[in-house]
């Protein structure tokens, strides 16, 4: 759990969430007259940060408690306890004034017209925002550019392939320039191309503008590409903050340095910053585990021996946040018992 | 008021997307225009046997009628579809309503105008002052400002009806008969003199449910006329007040509806 704490404390806070709860109560006909209730706790004391320009992937599996938590960010969601503050404000209450100054796309629910041309949907966009009419064309001239969505502006929403639809929903959500942006699964759905063009946008804007970004995803490598820091939940709680590679050390799970050298050698076992894993065709080729970082390893394995070849394997992270689940939840069960 | 001109654009867009259905609109207009005159007849039909009901003639009974029509086809048209919420929170567009920095209420409203409604308010409103001119009234000052708060104030109340009607929708999702009759049973009923009820029922139809607000009050305010049931001479005039209370009230209900829905998370 390292966080760059100086550094995160002094930059400002556009998403703030101390000890937040939701909790559902689900109300079940059991026989003919009793009716039981049973609480479900959504999210479970949830605590985290976003500061101005960052761009933080907010990952779980389904029912982790994911989109409860970005409707209460929206103020779509009261929060049973807790504090959250979404650039400075309270959702709930000043969902108004929140609303001028974050931009969100459901990847599940449309915020556009259906039965309008996509660029009507933007007039009125902008007429909500009251962009001035220069500002809104100047963003909307950007977004079709670097999207390609001028050759279907003036067909109706309804008649737009996914695809497109999303990069008209991506576009709704950033013509009022927003200092938040919440994206929840914006890619689900889309095919690969069309996943990759999302990513190469959202990465370019957030170069340019500095906004601030709060991703939900199942896919891994919308965070690899996208974000600089990860929070995974489970059951309503986080069980892990920090980087995408700080993720993967946390889990247990190592880079693979494999080096090919030219004439077999003895096992590597001492090399510093590494931890032997393997040795194939009588030392020709090992395989180190990488604690430490890669240049350094490389070096200290060349001053000892001539190099043919080196890979070095980055962890599945699919398989990082499997495992972190699974700890999770033998967490849980053990402190249940 | 700055956000009026964003309501006109919604209004605009809610609009364009009926004129898609050129055709079916206009045959709607025609029709709920040919619904009111149904109602009318209704009018005709009784004044046949009898010559006055609750002490008014049918000219006075029609004047009722013209502006209780006015201020329920008004409101139909601009918050008829508050109860549609529930349509909203099922597809999970209530959601992106949400997300707009704009009145929740003011959002569907724009967004559901139903503009065949129009062919009802035209013919009321036109059925409103033919009556008026006819009845050949004792105008005084204060009778003119009735004349024309009368329609507004039955506006008010009808709209209240139709948005405390949708606050409840959140609360019960199925509630749909039930507010529909609220909503429509009184706009029926306000068509015809509350003189005609038992006291006790005339008085469940002024202070509880304010249908007599929309019609009948006004219209005994302009006729200067009494009512049977012995409510006080002033009440007619105050009409437009309890039509402003009225819109509080529902106020309130839509507000604790919405809150409701942000509580429950839908």
């Amino acid at each position: 759990m390292s966080e760059p704490g100086s550094t995160q404390r002094e930059r400002e806070m556009i998403v703030e969430i101390e000890d937040l709860s939701r909790h559902f109560v689900v109300r079940r006909s059991v026989g003919r007259l009793r009716r039981e209730k049973r609480v479900v706790r959504a999210v479970d004391g949830i605590s985290f940060t976003v500061g101005k320009g960052e761009c933080v992937g907010y990952i779980g599996a389904n029912g982790a408690g994911k989109s409860t938590t970005i409707k209460m960010l929206t103020g779509i969601l009261v929060p049973t306890s807790g504090r959250v503050r979404v650039c400075g404000l309270e959702p709930v209450r000043q969902r108004r004034e929140l609303a001028r100054r974050i931009g969100v796309v459901f990847g599940q629910r449309s915020q556009l017209w259906w039965d309008l041309p996509l660029a009507e949907s933007f007039r009125l966009l902008a007429a909500i925002h009251r962009l001035p009419a220069e500002r809104a064309a100047a963003r909307l001239e950007r977004c079709v550019e670097l999207l390609d969505i001028g050759p279907f502006l003036d067909t109706p929403v309804r008649q737009l392939s996914l695809g497109q639809r999303m990069r008209g929903e991506v576009t709704a959500a950033l013509l009022h320039s927003p200092e938040l942006l919440l994206l929840d699964e914006p890619t689900v759905g889309l095919d690969i191309v069309s996943k990759e063009a999302l990513r190469a946008f959202l990465s370019a804007e957030r170069a340019e503008t500095g906004t601030t970004i709060l991703l939900t995803t199942h896919d891994l490598p919308d965070i690899e590409r996208l974000s600089d820091r990860v929070v995974v939940v489970d059951g309503g709680r986080v069980v892990h903050t920090g980087t995408l590679s700080g993720l993967a050390a946390e889990a247990g799970v190592d880079r693979v340095l494999t080096v090919e050298l030219t004439a077999p050698a003895e096992p590597l076992g001492d090399v510093p910053g590494t931890r032997l894993l393997s040795v194939e065709a009588g030392g020709l080729r090992q395989h180190l585990a990488l604690t430490g970082s890669a240049a350094a390893a490389v070096a200290a394995v060349s001053a000892r021996t001539e190099l043919r070849d080196l890979t070095i394997a980055e962890p599945d992270i699919e398989d990082v946040v499997a495992r972190l689940y699974r700890r999770a939840a033998a967490t849980r069960s053990s402190t249940v018992d | 008021m700055a956000d009026t001109r964003v309501y006109a654009a919604l209004l605009r867009a809610g609009m364009a997307g009926q004129a898609t259905y050129r055709a079916s609109f206009a045959v709607e207009l025609v029709g709920t225009a040919m619904g009111m005159g149904l109602d009318f007849v209704e009018i005709f039909a009784v004044f046949h046997q009898v010559p006055s009901i609750a002490g008014l003639s049918f000219v006075e009974v029609v004047l009722v009628f013209a502006i209780a029509s006015t201020g329920f086809a008004t409101a139909d048209l601009l918050v008829g579809q508050s109860d549609a919420v529930i349509r909203h929170v099922r597809d999970g567009t209530f959601d992106v309503v949400l997300l707009r920095p704009l009145s929740v209420l003011g959002q569907l409203a724009a967004a559901d105008v139903q503009l065949r409604r129009l062919g009802r308010v035209s013919v009321s409103l036109l059925l409103l002052v033919v009556v008026l001119v006819r009845l050949d009234l004792d105008w005084t000052p204060a009778r003119a400002a009735m004349a024309v708060l009368a329609p507004i104030a039955a506006t008010l109340v009808f709209g209240a009806l139709f948005v405390a009607a949708g606050g409840i929708a959140f609360w019960v999702v199925d509630a749909t008969e039930v507010t529909s009759a609220l909503t429509y049973g009184s706009a029926y009923l306000a068509q015809w003199p509350t003189g005609v009820l038992t006291p006790v029922l005339a008085r469940f139809f002024t202070f509880v449910i304010p249908a007599a607000f929309t019609g009948y009050l006004p219209a005994l305010a302009l006729l200067g006329k009494p009512d049977p049931t012995g409510l006080p001479d002033w009440l007619p005039w105050a009409s437009p007040l309890a039509a402003v209370a009225t819109a509080v009230a529902a106020g309130l209900v839509w507000r604790s509806g919405v809150r409701h829905y942000v509580g429950a998370g839908g």
